[in-house]
């Protein structure tokens, strides 16, 4: 059963009065519990892919399922909705709010989701589970303090958490290793894996490091707007069949 | 929730926010203060003019008066008998004052009042202004013992007993500075103002003065007797027309008729110690002109007058013009007063004053639409409409002013504007964010409209209170200016109050803060929108 289908996804861009074509036609298969990694070259497109798929722009052309539904065409509240419960997001610059601690960091889906009288009457509840999350990730000791006081890592896993929050059916994650050294990658890394194994999370990992690419279930190469997978036939055009 | 979660803590980090809320604040606080101090004179002001001119005046039309003032307050009567508490008669002619001080004659131009001593007190805040406090309770023309009060009974703040007091001079006032000064004068002793030439006066002028000393220092006039109205020059030979036989009048016994003094006419201030040219005992000159006959032009009269008290109202422009004198004494020198019937009497004004509660202008208009007054003679209206002309342009000064001032808010309205536009371009990867975890556009929208409303009302909630504390303190302010600059921010020589006058209108506060929130929301519509209609990938691609 698939969680997410891009089916014929095509998106330009105009600049200059030159189109640019960065996606000619994806089609890609997200299954339940797995863990995907798209590699590509810079600029292959493989962000504005992933961006797609969250929800945070329209594809020129094409269409998205979540769960069997279309979902790149619902009205804004929608979207919105979906992007808070179901679909979260981690980035390669981590996007903290700078004025918020961690923990506050991590409760904001739940404050966007709930209204003032609701996210009072839960307060409790959500600052155990943000401080569960926050736990879990490895920084229980950093609660209030603000993102500029800590370390890239300790920033990514921080995002990791807010994004598990509201309890999404899907991640996708943006180069989160991009900005790292080699030992907050590592941790970034199993942390996912760790997700993706306990949690049965659905992970969708966009990164141009093979090396990291390599450790996932799956792996699919962009490259020029198409979608290959390498461990098919890596001199064809490969079209991922819906 | 995270609307106002962020609204909050965006409140609390940003420190643009505070030059914001200083926008704001400084708008708000100068508008409550000039609001304040505005309506304060306002308020003061008409006040003193209600005082003086009591609710309702009927004029005749004729500078001469009209004659048989019983009769027309029965026909107001008549008309309004349950409206009325008081009426008075009144009777005003322009004229020239002069008085001797420190042997110099001092020359004054005012205007002089007619009026009923028993009645004017009734119709308005006239005893109220008097310096003795006999007179404050019912004014006698007869000059007083002694007693008058040596400090302003009207200043707002009380002063202690130890204090040295404003008007030292005063304690001599009454009697017995009459005797003592015209012992001297009266006796041709020595100068009493001991050291200063008297050679300057020429007192050829008096009819009763004793001529011929050539003496570098001359024997001072001995004040004229009563009625003696040494009427015009005595080179035109004109008679007085009151002539009365001349006997002999001792200054240390008797009095002239009792005149009251606006106090700035005989009255400098240097700091806070008050000195006078005239005090109540002494006596001073009046010289106005009769009214026209048919076989007669009007003529100067010169009458001589005792000081019984002095009239501070504290508006300059009537303390530095008005003298009261006897209504009867003043009709018969200016040939107003009827030789056969007394009733018949010319007087000029009648001043009413209404019972509390009275609806002011419809008295006005029931009285006018009664005719019982024919509208060809007498000109009825209300104190308001009497001084129309002073009133509305203090209303459109005021007016002007705030227009001025809410465009300081419209300027804090432009730096908000300016600001926000900042804080949107400086969040603009934050908004990006909230939209990455499902924030909507109208989310984001109504955080920085929230932000808004919150800057505008926290900078207008304490620019209140700044203001509020500005205007309770505003002497104290005045004060500290004034010595910080070295010369007098509030000159009481100017404005007459000891104080700055404030008022504080609920009414007008509101306004103004409400302005200032709404002109807030308002700067942070367009920036708002902008954030809102932001691409959230847009602001997400780039570090």
């Amino acid at each position: 059963m698939s969680t997410m289908q891009v089916v014929n996804v095509h998106k330009h861009f105009v600049k200059g009065g030159h189109k640019i074509d960065v996606l000619r036609g994806v089609h890609l298969d997200v299954h339940k519990g797995e863990y995907l990694s798209i590699i590509g070259q810079s600029g292959s497109g493989k962000s504005t892919l992933l961006h797609a798929m969250g929800l945070l722009m329209t594809p020129s052309e094409g269409e998205i399922y979540f769960q069997e539904s279309r979902i790149d065409n619902q009205p804004a509240r929608t979207r919105d909705r979906l992007r808070n419960n179901e679909i979260a997001m981690i980035f390669q610059f981590y996007h903290l709010l700078p004025e918020l601690t961690m923990l506050e960091n991590v409760l904001m889906p739940t404050m966007i989701k709930q209204g003032a009288l609701s996210y009072l009457a839960h307060r409790r509840e959500n600052r155990e589970r943000a401080k569960e999350l926050l736990e879990r990730v490895g920084l229980t000791h950093r609660l209030n303090h603000y993102p500029r006081e800590l370390s890239g890592g300790e920033m990514q896993r921080t995002a990791i958490a807010r994004a598990l929050m509201n309890r999404p059916s899907i991640l996708l994650a943006d180069e989160p290793t991009g900005n790292l050294d080699r030992e907050a990658e590592g941790e970034i890394i199993t942390l996912l894996r760790q997700l993706n194994k306990t949690d049965n999370l659905t992970i969708v990992m966009v990164t141009h490091n093979p090396a990291i690419a390599q450790g996932a279930d799956r792996m699919v190469q962009l490259s020029d707007g198409y979608l290959i997978d390498p461990t098919k036939n890596p001199s064809k055009n490969f079209v991922e069949t819906v | 929730m995270y609307i106002f979660y962020l609204c909050l803590r965006y409140l609390r980090t940003r420190c643009i926010a505070f030059v914001s809320i200083i926008c704001v604040l400084l708008g708000v606080a100068t508008m409550i203060v000039v609001n304040s101090v505005m309506s304060g004179f306002t308020a003061e002001m008409q006040a003193r003019i209600h005082g003086i001119l009591g609710d309702i005046i009927i004029e005749g039309f004729s500078g001469d008066g009209f004659q048989d003032a019983e009769g027309v307050m029965q026909k107001i009567r008549s008309v309004l008998d349950n409206d009325i508490e008081a009426m008075t008669p009144l009777c005003a002619t322009a004229g020239i004052m002069n008085y001797r001080s420190g042997g110099l004659w001092v020359t004054k131009e005012v205007i002089i009042v007619g009026i009923d001593e028993n009645t004017k007190g009734s119709v308005g805040d006239f005893n109220e202004y008097l310096q003795h406090p006999e007179n404050r309770k019912a004014l006698d023309f007869s000059l007083r013992e002694g007693g008058y009060d040596v400090d302003d009974h009207q200043a707002q703040t009380k002063r202690s007993p130890d204090d040295e007091p404003e008007r030292p001079e005063m304690a001599q006032a009454g009697w017995e500075f009459r005797r003592d000064y015209y012992s001297i004068y009266g006796m041709g002793g020595a100068s009493f103002e001991s050291g200063v030439q008297p050679a300057l006066e020429d007192d050829s002028f008096d009819a009763t003065m004793e001529e011929g000393s050539s003496e570098m220092f001359r024997i001072p006039p001995a004040p004229e007797p009563y009625d003696s109205t040494p009427a015009a020059p005595a080179e035109e030979g004109v008679a007085d027309p009151f002539g009365e036989p001349i006997h002999e009048f001792d200054p240390q016994k008797e009095q002239h008729p009792g005149g009251v003094v606006g106090i700035s006419l005989v009255m400098d201030r240097s700091g806070s110690v008050s000195y006078f040219y005239l005090l109540p005992g002494q006596d001073f000159r009046l010289t106005f002109a009769t009214v026209s006959r048919p076989d007669k032009a009007p003529q100067a009269v010169t009458a001589h007058f005792t000081c019984v008290d002095l009239y501070e109202s504290k508006m300059s422009e009537y303390d530095s013009r008005f003298v009261f004198v006897p209504l009867k004494r003043l009709q018969e020198l200016r040939g107003m007063a009827d030789p056969y019937d007394a009733r018949l009497n010319r007087v000029n004004q009648i001043q009413i004053k209404l019972k509390a509660g009275v609806n002011l202008d419809a008295a006005v208009e029931k009285l006018r639409e009664s005719k019982v007054l024919d509208p060809a003679r007498f000109m009825c209206r209300s104190w308001r409409e009497n001084q129309i002309v002073l009133l509305q342009a203090v209303e459109v000064e005021i007016a002007i002013l705030n227009i001025l001032l809410f465009m300081i808010i419209a300027v804090s309205g432009f730096g908000i504007l300016a600001i926000f536009f900042m804080i949107v371009a400086e969040k603009t990867r934050d908004i990006g964010v909230l939209k990455a975890l499902g924030a909507s556009s109208n989310g984001i929208m109504s955080i920085f409209l929230m932000y808004g409303l919150l800057l505008g009302v926290v900078g207008a909630g304490l620019g209140m209170l700044t203001g509020f504390v500005f205007v309770w303190n505003i002497n104290e302010i005045a004060q500290w200016l004034s010595w910080m600059m070295g010369r007098k921010i509030f000159d009481p020589d100017i404005y007459y109050f000891y104080q700055v006058p404030y008022q504080i209108c609920p009414w007008t506060v509101g306004w103004i803060v409400g302005g200032a929130v709404f002109i807030a929301i308002l700067a942070s519509i367009l920036p708002a929108w902008r954030a809102a209609s932001l691409q959230p990938v847009d602001s997400l691609k780039y570090e």
